[in-house]
């Protein structure tokens, strides 16, 4: 399942985009420590694999809680962190 | 349960439904689903998969009150009592709030597996305007989720939004998409990214001369645009069903299919139980394989 | 030399008359629902009020979003340019402009002569901006004006999560049944608004001096969450409403 966490807005569209299938194969959930604004948190889904998603009160403001590590550049740390190539972003 | 009270025009008429084809629900499996919403909650007994009963109201102030009242309300005349429902899901926004549930499950998982029932296995993509959200759904022939998007953030797109206008105009809410269409020309849309420059533009529009049904046209033409950039950016496959409240507002639905090139499909159950009716289904095949496991 | 500004808000028409570089007359009207008209009424009082007429000023600058209609000034300037200059005018160690109006709220990092460095502006969403306020004080059943003072006798630090102002009216509610007192909900909203506007702050930069202006400037409440909020003083000059317009009229005597 493609999970898209985010918002729009008057000021755009920001979400980021989870692959539920490939994340559950994953066992270290390396974007949980590699992000600096603890987005990401597990959960068991609704189909009992264990899953990252963004946490609830974090959904509607990633424009400024990924403004400071989208700046750097270079790719954003968590989906250079995860194994499985399980994270995009809209923006 | 609920008395009808003096003209708010945001009230939608709340009910309760007892399916007459089902006159002893005795021998039969009977799970329920409890879908409390930010605005609405549903409550739907199934009676071996079928709709067997359901109510619908506006959400407390207190969600285990509002999952109560929904579960009375729906149980009434039927001889049920909580002891008779072998399996209760809660879902929706206060699902951990529902105190007689087995188990919790998303609202967007519930929400793919009731329109897969109520719209048939051919549905792909559900649009579904709760009362303070807006989802796009993609789903599989046996109505799992393969992809989807939300926007909780923003009134526009959402039945808030249509309340507010509704307020405004002092149009019931339930009117408001007959009226949009009594009107000479489709006019401009009012701003489509907030709901209140909406209000106000809308405003300025009635003092200018226009009349509550050209207001309404240009509004709900704004909120049928929001939508519409979601299920784009979310993708669009056939078949396209719209599951809440809003499926019953033909003002943004027809808009919304005009702006799209598409038809959507036509319901044959109620579509603000289509949280509540998944699961109540979803928690017949827990039943139904843990039997299975055990015999 | 004699120079005059309108400042066409969605809420209210603001006018300044300026004679060799001080302000010499001001004038406040609401706009309703003709921005036109409510622009000829305000510069009609503000000349009353300076005892000249329009044979007397040299120049006539428009400015606020109303501009778009009442095009019958000499000259205009948009909003940033307007109250950049308004208020270094007025404050003259301003290095961060925040001018919140009714529907928009724009955030003007200054280079030390008072020229723009950067600036962001929200005019899409409501909630960042008065409106939301207005909305939030309805709904506590008080006025706009006392929003200010409930929220500087807040005992708790609540805070709120609805980004919307229509959303926020219902959290707002649910906050009310949930027995939490009108002045921590107040101190709650503020706060809101606060790490919104710090957000743009964040996007242009933190620097020292800031200067906050539009009406809602006189909320002490909102000023206080947003000093907190940024770990910075904010100066809110005397006739805060009236610096963009004072800056369209020192646009005016410019070349």
């Amino acid at each position: 399942m493609l999970a898209n966490y985010g918002y729009e807005d008057g000021s755009g569209h920001y979400y980021i985009k989870i692959d539920t299938a490939k994340c559950a194969e994953c066992a270290d959930k390396g974007c949980i420590a590699a992000c600096p604004e603890t987005l990401f948190v597990t959960e068991l889904d609704d189909f009992d694999d264990e899953v990252v998603l963004i946490r609830e009160d974090a959904r509607n403001t990633l424009q400024t809680s990924c403004a400071t590590c989208k700046a750097n550049g270079e790719k954003e740390l968590c989906s250079a962190a995860c194994a499985s190539n399980a994270i995009s972003f809209s923006w | 349960m609920a008395e009808i009270e003096k003209i708010e025009y945001w009230r939608w008429t709340e009910s309760n439904w007892k399916n007459p084809e089902i006159p002893d629900w005795h021998g039969m499996l009977i799970t329920a689903g409890v879908d409390i919403g930010s605005t609405s909650t549903q409550a739907v007994i199934l009676a071996d998969g079928v709709p067997y009963a359901y109510s619908n109201m506006r959400t407390g102030s207190n969600s285990p009150d509002s999952a109560i009242g929904a579960i009375n309300w729906a149980m009434k005349d039927t001889g049920l009592t909580l002891e008779d429902l072998t399996y209760t899901i809660g879902t929706g926004y206060g699902r951990v709030n529902v105190p007689f549930s087995n188990k919790t499950v998303t609202e967007i998982t519930c929400h793919a597996r009731g329109a897969n029932y109520i719209y048939g296995p051919s549905v792909r993509t559900i649009l579904d305007m709760g009362g303070q959200d807006c989802k796009a759904i993609h789903c599989d022939e046996k109505g799992s989720v393969t992809s989807f998007m939300m926007n909780d953030k923003c009134a526009a797109g959402t039945g808030r939004g249509m309340e507010v206008i509704a307020n405004l105009l002092a149009v019931r809410v339930e009117d408001i998409g007959e009226l949009s269409f009594q009107i000479d020309e489709e006019p401009a849309p009012v701003s489509s990214t907030c709901v209140i420059f909406a209000k106000s533009e809308a405003t300025k529009l009635m003092r200018s001369g226009w009349t509550k049904e050209k207001v309404l046209a240009a509004y709900c033409h704004a909120m049928a645009l929001r939508v519409v950039r979601l299920l784009e950016r979310n993708g669009m496959e056939l078949d396209f069903a719209i599951t809440g409240g809003i499926a019953k507002n033909i003002g943004v639905t027809r808009r919304i299919e005009s702006l799209m090139g598409i038809k959507a499909l036509t319901p044959t159950w109620d579509t603000q139980i289509a949280g509540a009716l998944g699961a109540a289904l979803i928690g017949k095949e827990l039943v139904e394989k843990k039997r299975a496991k055990e015999a | 030399m004699i120079t005059a500004g309108i400042d066409c808000g969605s809420q209210n028409t603001k006018g300044v008359i300026m004679k060799d570089g001080k302000i010499v007359a001001m004038a406040l009207l609401p706009t309703e629902f003709d921005a036109d008209l409510a622009a000829q009424r305000v510069y009609e009082k503000a000349m009353s009020e300076a005892g000249i007429t329009k044979a007397d000023v040299d120049r006539l600058v428009i400015t606020g979003v109303g501009r778009e209609i009442v095009k019958w000034g000499d000259a205009e300037i948009n909003e940033v340019g307007a109250a950049a200059r308004g208020a270094k005018f007025v404050i003259p160690d301003t290095d961060t402009v925040i001018d919140m109006g009714a529907d928009s709220c724009r955030v003007i990092r200054l280079n030390e002569d008072g020229t723009v460095m950067k600036y962001e502006v929200n005019d899409k969403c409501a909630s960042g901006a008065g409106t939301f306020i207005e909305a939030m004080a309805r709904a506590l059943q008080i006025t706009t004006e006392e929003m200010g003072d409930f929220s500087l006798r807040h005992t708790k630090e609540l805070a709120t999560n609805a980004q919307c102002v229509v959303f926020a009216e219902s959290e707002v509610i649910s906050l009310i049944h949930a027995k939490e007192t009108r002045e921590d909900i107040a101190y709650g909203v503020h706060m809101g608004i606060a790490n919104r506007i710090a957000s743009m702050i964040r996007r242009v930069g933190l620097s020292d001096h800031f200067t906050m202006i539009g009406g809602p400037a006189f909320n002490k409440g909102l000023v206080s969450c947003m000093a907190k909020v940024f770990g910075r003083d904010i100066k809110v000059p005397d006739n805060n409403q009236f610096v963009s317009a004072t800056g369209a009229a020192i646009f005016g005597a410019e070349n």
